[in-house]
Formats: C-alpha cells, sequence, structure tokens
C-alpha cells in the first residue's frame, strides 16, 4: 500500500521533499556516473589495444613481404 | 583450498569468471537495489518522529555501509599482496578504491542533507561524521599513492601499507557512536540484535544494501578487467581476447 | 605455510597491531576532546569549564519547557536522569525539539550553573517506526502509567 495518497504529496514529501529528492539524484547521479565511466575505461582499452595490434600486424606483414617473394624462386629441381 | 586460492591469482582465469559473473551481478544489483530504493521511497511507513526525511535512510546506509566494506576488502587484499605477492590483490585494491571514495562521499553528502532537517545542522566534528570524512581522505590517498609510484612491485607494496595502516579507522567508525557521546545516533542494524525498526522499514534497507552490495561486485568485475587488459597486454590470451572483440 | 611468507605476516600482524595500539592511546588520550558534549553528571561535577565556548548534551526534561510569550526566547532543563541543567536559548528549535527528545546545545555554562546556549541541535534514536505504531505505543504506555518513552534504554539520548 503507497504510504502517499497522491503524485503531489509524494513529490513534497511533507516539506522534506527537497532533501530526500536532492539525495536521491546524486545518489543515482553518481552510481550511474561511475557505472557509466568503467564501461567506458574497458571499451577505450580495448579499442586502444585493438588498434595497436591492428598496426603491429601491418607493419609485421610489411617486413615479412620482402623474405615472402624469395621463397617463391626457390626452384626444386 | 590452496589450489582454488592459486587460481584465483591467475588473471585469465579471473577475467573469464568475471565475464560469467557479471551479467548475474548486473542485473540482480539493479533489480533489489531498485526494489528497496521504491519500497523505501513510496510504500514504507513514514517515521512517527522524523517524518518523510527519514527515507534517506535507503541509500544513506547502504553507501555507509558498502563504503565500510569496501576498505575492508581492500585490508585483506592488501594482506594477500604483502604476503602472497598476488598480483590480482594489488589489482583490486587499485581497482575499488574509487568505487570507495565515491560511496563514502555519498553517505557523507546524504547524511549532511539528511542532518539538516533532522539535527538542524549539516555537519558537526562528531566522532562518527569525523571518521568518515577520515576514511574518504584515505581512499583519496590510496589513489594517489597507486598512481604516484611507476614500479609496479614497489608500488603495490607501498598502497597495501597504507590500506592496512587506515584500517584502524574502520573500529573508529563503528565503535564511534558507543565509545563517545556523538550526534549521530546508533546502529539500527546489529549483528547479535533485532533491527531497531520494523520489518516493512527494515526490509526495504536490506534490499538496497544487497543491491548496492551486487552492483559493487559488478563493479569490481568490470575494473579489475580492465586493470588485466592493461597490465597483460602482451599476453596472447590478451590479444586473442582484444581481436575478438572481448568474447 | 612457506617460510618466507611466514615471516611477512608476523611483519604485517606486527604493523597493524603497532599502529592499533597507537592509534588507541591516542583516542584515549584525547577521549574527552572526541566527546562532542558534556552530560549534566558531568557539569554538575565541575569537570566542563566555566565561561568557555563548549556542548552540553540530554534528554529535554518533561514540562520543564517554558516558552517566552514576547520574544523566541526558551528556557528548559536537559537531564541524564541523574542531574540536570537549566539552559536558556534564544532562536529557532530545530522540528524535532520536544520535552523527552535529546538534543545538543552549544554555548557557554555561567558561573551560577545556567546554560546559555546559542545553537540547540536535535538528537534523535536509532529506533524507528510508523506514527501509528508510536500512538499505540504511547496509549499502551499511558494505561501502565509508564512513561511514554519508546525502548528499553533510559540513556539513549
Amino acid at each position: 500500500m503507497m504510504a502517499f495518497d497522491s503524485l503531489a504529496a509524494f513529490i513534497a514529501m511533507e516539506g522534506h521533499g527537497p532533501y530526500v529528492w536532492t539525495c536521491y539524484g546524486v545518489f543515482f547521479l553518481f552510481v550511474g556516473g561511475l557505472m557509466a565511466w568503467s564501461i567506458r575505461q574497458r571499451r577505450d582499452v580495448m579499442r586502444s589495444q585493438l588498434r595497436e595490434l591492428e598496426r603491429d600486424s601491418t607493419a609485421r606483414a610489411g617486413r615479412e613481404a620482402q623474405p615472402a617473394a624469395s621463397f617463391t624462386r626457390i626452384n626444386p629441381s | 583450498m590452496w589450489q582454488f586460492f592459486h587460481k584465483l591469482g591467475s588473471p585469465k582465469w579471473f577475467y573469464g569468471i568475471a565475464t560469467r559473473l557479471m551479467p548475474w551481478l548486473l542485473v540482480g544489483g539493479i533489480a533489489l537495489l531498485l526494489a528497496g530504493v521504491v519500497w523505501g521511497l513510496a510504500f514504507a511507513p513514514k517515521d512517527y518522529l522524523q517524518g518523510n526525511s527519514y527515507r534517506i535512510i535507503f541509500i544513506h546506509v547502504p553507501t555507509a555501509f558498502l563504503a565500510q566494506s569496501i576498505y575492508i576488502m581492500m585490508a585483506v587484499a592488501a594482506v594477500v599482496t604483502l604476503v602472497w605477492r598476488m598480483k590480482l590483490a594489488d589489482l583490486f585494491v587499485r581497482s575499488v578504491a574509487p568505487v570507495g571514495a565515491v560511496l563514502t562521499f555519498l553517505a557523507l553528502f546524504t547524511g549532511a542533507v539528511w542532518g539538516k532537517p533532522t539535527w538542524g545542522t549539516w555537519w558537526i566534528w562528531d566522532a562518527r561524521l569525523t571518521s568518515m570524512l577520515i576514511l574518504l581522505f584515505l581512499y583519496f590517498g590510496v589513489i594517489a599513492l597507486a598512481a604516484a609510484i611507476a614500479d609496479e612491485k614497489s608500488s603495490a607494496r607501498a598502497v597495501a601499507v597504507l590500506v592496512l595502516v587506515g584500517v584502524v579507522n574502520i573500529p573508529i567508525i563503528k565503535y564511534s557512536v558507543e565509545w563517545w557521546n556523538t550526534l549521530h545516533q546508533p546502529a539500527t542494524f546489529k549483528l547479535t540484535e533485532r533491527p531497531t525498526m520494523p520489518a516493512e522499514m527494515w526490509v526495504p534497507l536490506l534490499l538496497a544494501v544487497l543491491g548496492l552490495y551486487l552492483i559493487f561486485g559488478w563493479l569490481a568485475c568490470l575494473r579489475m578487467q580492465t586493470g588485466i587488459l592493461v597490465r597483460e597486454k602482451r599476453t596472447r590470451w590478451v590479444q586473442e581476447l582484444v581481436r575478438t572483440g572481448g568474447h | 605455510m612457506h617460510p618466507i611468507r611466514k615471516k611477512r605476516l608476523t611483519i604485517v600482524l606486527f604493523l597493524l597491531a603497532g599502529v592499533a595500539v597507537a592509534v588507541g592511546l591516542t583516542t584515549y588520550a584525547l577521549r574527552q576532546n572526541i566527546n562532542l558534549f558534556y552530560d549534566p553528571t558531568q557539569i554538575a561535577a565541575g569537570e566542563a569549564p566555566v565561561d568557555v565556548r563548549i556542548r552540553a548534551g540530554g534528554m529535554v526534561e518533561e514540562g520543564s519547557v517554558a516558552r517566552d510569550p514576547e520574544s523566541l526566547k526558551v528556557v528548559f532543563n536537559v537531564t541524564d536522569f541523574n542531574q540536570s541543567v537549566t539552559v536558556e536559548y534564544t532562536g529557532i528549535l530545530p522540528d524535532l525539539f520536544a520535552e523527552g527528545q535529546g538534543v545538543v546545545a552549544m554555548g557557554r555554562l555561567q558561573p551560577d550553573g545556567r546554560f546559555v546556549a546559542d545553537q540547540v541541535l536535535a538528537k534523535h534514536d536509532e529506533n524507528y517506526m510508523p506514527p501509528e505504531v508510536s500512538d499505540a505505543l504511547e496509549k499502551a504506555s499511558a494505561a501502565n502509567g509508564k512513561p511514554a518513552t519508546t525502548q528499553t534504554k533510559d540513556a539513549s539520548y
């Protein structure tokens, strides 16, 4: 059973509304912010490492291009 | 038991377990927290003395409770760091210290806003409030020290020692309201006695505490995963994980 | 356990014990400063300094609140059920101020034993209950002829 008769009474909380709603607002803002920030941190780390890996693999592919070509010249006769 | 302990030290094993646990922690945490908060805000009866302002308790107690238990967990991890040199324990301390700081701040903030209409003041330098403020500064100190030392091993040791030294503040917070005269009232929940409120008030409070605990678990897993990705980025399994997008 | 780990654990435990003892002794030495307020027994025993800003705390004695009809001045007794102190205060009282409720007053103790406060804070206990329950308790205790305090501890101000 609701402790309040109407939505207006729920918002006002018999004059204590500003105190109660400030607390709940700040609480959800900070906890939600902490969660979003933590998700973003992991995503950013993932992305930057993926970029690093891709750069490394293209560099390695470039270095390997030369000897790879030399294999084709080997003629097992 | 020792085998489990050593497995727990393996970042790869932990990363996998965390990935599996996290959806449950998140869904359960949000559900319990919202249930407790909505129940407490809209359905629980008002207090005979404080009226509706007491409804702040449904977030004040969970944040204050978590702020202290996170510090205790960090202290346990600090012992593990110092004695067994387990890297994951150090990572835990680093990962959850900001969470602890935010929750301590929220406990102080909600307490101040609650104090204004009930006590008549936002702040008073009584033992409970002051020791809680010290806890906030301890969290700040741990965060700063963890960032200040570049060498991983000496950083881990220094942070662990600071965490351990600070843990004496926890019993002071807990018993401040019994050892000294304070404006703050004694605890509502005690281990050995019934809560000093009826069930339609303490059940939603308990739900909110459990919910916030689970959300903390989710945050700890997520933030430790981020730390593992950074520290173990040269290993093959992390590179594999990054290539497949974390699955 | 590995002997090196055992040694490290011992060092850690000694560190903890040392810090705990140091902090324990410090807080014990400073206990009078950590206490937020003097209670009426301490004031009656002369432990509280006269004409220095201090805090006095206790329960507002039932039937002792006298309001001046022309100003905001109010006089009441603060008690710990052992001794009591007369407090004078001019200003707006917190909502929770009532007879039988805990208060902490900040001000100066006069040589004649009155306490002149410039700030009065309300203190509440850890008991929460719906208004109906409180009313029922009050009725029941009135029927029994006992004071309407809600719980067992008489010094829970």
